[in-house]
């Protein structure tokens, strides 16, 4: 078994394992070892279960022995950020309010990684219900970044991203509400899949924002991300947001489809704030795709200057309603020395909520109230479907677009303390929750400082299979997913 | 009984809250019920579990179609969902789903019957608009303790209809009658039980006094808690008498929510409207809108029944019956059923309305714990209307209606006697026995059938009172009854009493 088998991706794992090379049970220890010796550097997990994972583990060993193997997910430790229900085990949101919460049933995603045979594998830590971009918003510890863990790892999903940079886990599964995928991706070098609004179940993720919210993969390579989003996509009878669609086999389209494409460059996407060396980095893979035959061509996606603010609405809003079922009534953090129910409403949930959980709320209250709903709640949903046809409108013209995913690499710990600055780190990710769009951030280089680059493609809605194809296009010419950090 | 005093009118529009029979809660596959063990029937979305979504019950979105065509409301093209944003411990998300600025159905009416003149009497018909009519998901139950309150979920997520009428009601009693006549046709369309006692149908009443001739409306009263029939009557007959103090004794009415606690007769003030609510409404991001098509609406339309009012009015025209019969049997829709098939079998509406309205009834009454049925719209004795109402015993009555127009048949052919008929009824409802049967076995049949020897008592009568002839002769009609005393006798009571009448009209004539 190699020393630093926990770096492989799942394509390699999956051919060790049929071929016997390695069990299931080594794999997960291995990976239970890494966790032991570099989790209290990086804090990724909230909790984890060795002797659950390594039941898991002899289980698919058994299956395998017997011939009864599930495919290439049987056996792979699989992390889930702690806002994804697994039957049994904590579901805390990285909250005070859910710290003492089991769930007691099986996220839509978990009991299909569970059919698949995958180890589920530990609670990843991330911003207090999926809030942040930089998981310092964390109740319990912030996340540090791999590459340097004086940084964050970006946000909401940082533990998830942090925990496949260190080698903790195969792939992860996180949530994206306004880039809660593709920025921690970006700033921890992994590949990170934000699918189309309504390809994967919601069921079961602890909403933040019920129109925005997405659950969808990490993963070391994109062949990998389009091996999980096989397993996780599919329309779900428990959310009537989730699609009847055809799902591809997204694998095997990876080697079917070929381009040239035509890739589309948002302007707007290029302006001010953005760091220099990212610039640099994103306009290098942009001429790869020059170089490899593609048309390439600036676009123009007018409202862009009003995603933050749209965006900023309707989360809030949606997420002061989504929150209101944390009261202390039925279950998580209750305030001692209550006097009445309202009592309990105020001190369990000042108690139980952080800061910018808090603020948020406060917001989204305020939005959906008597007299401001027409100018703050409907006029943002307007503006939205102006962005959503904005991209729409690009997609007449290319296959794909292709910008940056962050504006800047990983930041250090407590340095954006204005949390309007913070926000601004997700300035190019939302506009494609707004649109509902599929988008994957994917490794293209790194700063001087060693600090992981990503770029952004953004893809039509549903089709995933173009988008990793040509995301896959990328990283096969470049091998920056062979670097690890030294922890 | 409640007009409002000298130059003042009530106006009073209903909230109306039904549950809807489904099997399964509106937004999750656990089952609906009631009297289970506390929190028995949750799941994790019913107890709002982190992550849990919600998803449509289609059969819900049927019953409102269904309540909406039988009221003639215009059904909206697209069903969609808001939620209501308020925190309660008896709500698990604390926001309700619910349908705010595009309920399910507007417009349509409920058709109401006034008390008439005499309870025999038919009381005039009106038509009371209704403004809307939604879908929304109900709520848990508190049960308050001497130091704790505990929380009951197993209510949560029933589906729900809010029903809500016009401000065109005028009285406790148009409400009253309007209540009465709501409840039926949802029982009618199998829409719900509407048993109060169970919470099954909920009233909520917005009530206002005006003088007379002003179009604005006054400072509206919200009474709550209304748990009966009855008390919606007797608890807004209460507030117009309150407000009309107010007025008379030149206080000022304020915008508030009463209770109203119909054991006492009493009501107090819950809130003013400065502590109303901002529920905060906005589009359930969770739920997709479900496109109602004609072809939806057209298979619930081919499941709607008649109404009982629209029944009567076919009653009157096809079988002639009057309204003391058809006041009772149109009330219930197994009973107006039975009566129909019983009629066609028969041919004689009326002596089989008599039978199921009087004897039927009565049986039913006493086998089932005396419980009523078949009640007016302006019966009297309507509260807290008890289960078995609900459940048609007639569905397991063994008189059919074959039994009932076999019995007509045996009268009307003076085959058997009222009293031997009324005899024969006790027992076939025992027994199902059918009545000819029982008639032979317990020679109940009117006898003889031998006319010489019925002739031959007729004249043994006629030749024992030639006073009663000669009265007879004269033309006191009546005389002819002084025969058939002796003539039963002879029979021992067992003579066809028209054959009886015949042969004595014959002999005398002859005489």
């Amino acid at each position: 078994m190699p020393s630093d088998i926990f770096f492989q991706p799942i394509t390699e794992l999956a051919a060790a394992l049929e071929a016997k090379k390695i069990s299931a049970v080594e794999l997960t220890g291995a990976v239970i070892a890494r966790t032991r010796a570099v989790d209290g550097r990086v804090h990724a997990f909230n909790s984890f279960d060795e002797a659950g994972a390594l039941a898991q583990a002899a289980a698919s060993d058994a299956r395998r022995t017997g011939g009864q193997a599930r495919g290439p997910l049987d056996g792979i430790p699989v992390g889930l950020k702690d806002v994804i229900a697994v039957a049994g085990q904590p579901l805390t949101a990285s909250s005070n309010m859910l710290a003492n919460f089991v769930s007691p049933y099986d996220a839509t995603v978990t009991r299909k990684l569970k059919d698949a045979g995958a180890v589920l594998w530990g609670r990843l830590n991330c911003d207090e219900f999926a809030m942040g971009s930089s998981t310092e918003n964390s109740a319990f510890r912030p996340v540090h970044n791999p590459w340097d863990t004086t940084r964050v790892p970006g946000g909401s999903s940082g533990g998830s991203a942090a925990a496949l940079a260190a080698g903790e886990a195969g792939a992860t599964l996180g949530s994206d509400t306004g880039g809660s995928i593709r920025q921690p991706a970006a700033l921890c070098g992994v590949v990170g899949l934000k699918p189309t609004y309504g390809l994967v179940s919601r069921y079961g993720l602890v909403a933040f924002a019920s129109s925005l919210d997405q659950i969808g993969p990490f993963a070391r390579t994109v062949e990998d991300a389009a091996l999980v989003l096989g397993v996780i996509a599919g329309h779900d009878e428990r959310d009537s947001t989730s699609c009847k669609i055809e799902i591809p086999k997204y694998r095997a389209e990876l080697g079917r489809r070929r381009g040239p494409w035509k890739l589309g460059i948002p302007k707007e996407y290029f302006g001010e704030g953005l760091d220099p060396e990212i610039a640099a980095a994103v306009e290098r893979a942009i001429a790869f795709y020059r170089h490899e035959g593609c048309e390439i061509k600036e676009i123009t996606l007018p409202h862009t200057q009003y995603c933050l603010d749209a965006y900023y609405v309707i989360a809030t809003a949606e997420a002061s309603s989504n929150l209101a079922r944390y009261d202390g009534i039925r279950y998580g953090h209750r305030s001692k020395d209550t006097t009445d129910a309202v009592d309990i409403y105020f001190k369990s949930r000042s108690e139980g909520f952080g800061a910018e959980v808090k603020r948020r709320i406060i917001l989204g209250t305020y939005v959906l109230s008597s007299g401001y709903y027409d100018a703050y709640y409907l006029r943002a949903q307007k503006v939205r479907t102006l962005i959503r046809q904005d991209f729409l409108n690009a997609f007449r013209e290319v296959d794909a677009l292709i910008t940056p995913t962050s504006p800047v690499p990983a930041f250090k710990i407590g340095e954006k303390s204005d949390p309007l600055a913070l926000y601004l780190c997700d300035i190019y990710t939302i506009g494609v929750n707004l649109a509902g769009l599929p988008a994957i951030s994917v490794p293209c280089g790194f700063t001087d400082r060693s600090l992981p680059i990503g770029a952004q493609l953004i893809g039509q809605p549903f089709q995933e299979a173009a988008l990793l194809a040509i995301a896959h296009a990328y990283e096969r010419a470049h091998d920056w997913g062979t670097r690890h950090p030294i922890l | 009984m409640t007009e409002p005093s000298a130059g003042y009118e009530a106006v009073i529009g209903l909230e109306v809250h039904v549950q809807v029979k489904t099997r399964s809660k509106i937004f999750t596959p656990v089952a609906t019920g009631y009297g289970h063990e506390p929190n028995t029937l949750t799941d994790p979305v019913v107890l709002a579990l982190p992550g849990t979504l919600p998803v449509m019950n289609k059969a819900a979105l049927d019953a409102i179609i269904k309540a909406g065509l039988l009221l003639g409301c215009d059904i909206a093209p697209v069903c969609k969902w808001d939620r209501k944003n308020y925190f309660y411990p008896d709500s698990p998300k604390n926001y309700q789903i619910s349908q705010y600025d595009q309920p399910l159905c507007r417009g349509g009416a409920v058709e109401i019957e006034l008390p008439g003149p005499a309870r025999n009497v038919m009381g005039g018909h009106k038509k009371i608009p209704l403004t809307r009519i939604h879908l929304e998901e109900d709520v848990g139950k508190l049960n308050h303790g001497a130091t704790d309150s505990l929380v009951d979920f197993n209510r949560a997520g029933t589906p729900l209809m809010e029903i809500v009428s016009e401000p065109a009601l005028h009285t406790a009693e148009e409400a009253f009658a309007y209540l009465t006549s709501l409840r039926a046709t949802m029982i009618y369309g199998g829409i719900s039980d509407c048993d109060m006692e169970k919470g099954q149908l909920r009233c909520d009443a917005n009530i206002s006094i005006r003088p007379v001739g002003e179009t604005e409306l006054g400072i509206k009263v919200e009474l709550k808690n209304l748990n009966s029939i009855s008390f919606v009557r007797d608890g807004i007959a209460h507030e117009i008498k309150r407000q009309l103090a107010v007025v008379e004794r030149g206080g000022t009415l304020v915008q508030e929510t009463r209770d109203y606690d119909g054991e006492s007769g009493i009501s107090q003030s819950l809130r003013s409207k400065e502590m109303a609510h901002d529920y905060r409404y906005f589009p359930d991001p969770d739920l997709m809108p479900v496109k109602v098509d004609e072809a939806w609406k057209r298979r619930i339309a081919a499941e709607c029944p008649e109404l009982p009012f629209a029944k009567q009015r076919r009653f009157f025209e096809q079988y002639q019956v009057p309204y003391t019969l058809t006041s009772v049997l149109v009330w219930d829709k197994d009973l107006a059923d039975y009566f129909e098939e019983a009629a066609k079998l028969s041919g004689k509406p009326q002596a089989v309305g008599n039978w199921i309205v009087n004897d039927l009834l009565r049986e039913l009454g006493r086998s089932s714990s005396g419980a009523g049925r078949g009640l007016s719209p302006t019966d009297r004795t309507m509260s807290g209307m008890s289960p078995e109402l609900q459940q048609s015993p007639l569905a397991v009555c063994r008189v059919r209606p074959a039994h009932i127009a076999a019995l007509v048949q045996l009268v009307e052919s003076g085959t058997v006697l009222t009293n031997a008929a009324k005899e024969i009824f006790v027992e076939m409802f025992g027994s199902g026995e059918m009545p000819e049967s029982i008639a032979d076995r317990r020679g109940l049949r009117a006898a003889p059938t031998d006319a010489g020897e019925l002739e031959q008592w007729c004249r043994d009568a006629i030749g024992a009172n030639a006073k009663a002839v000669a009265e007879f002769k004269s033309g006191k009609d009546s005389a002819i009854n002084a025969f058939k005393g002796p003539v039963m006798k002879a029979a021992k009571g067992k003579a066809n009493p028209k054959l009886v009448d015949e042969t004595l009209r014959k002999l005398l004539a002859a005489m």
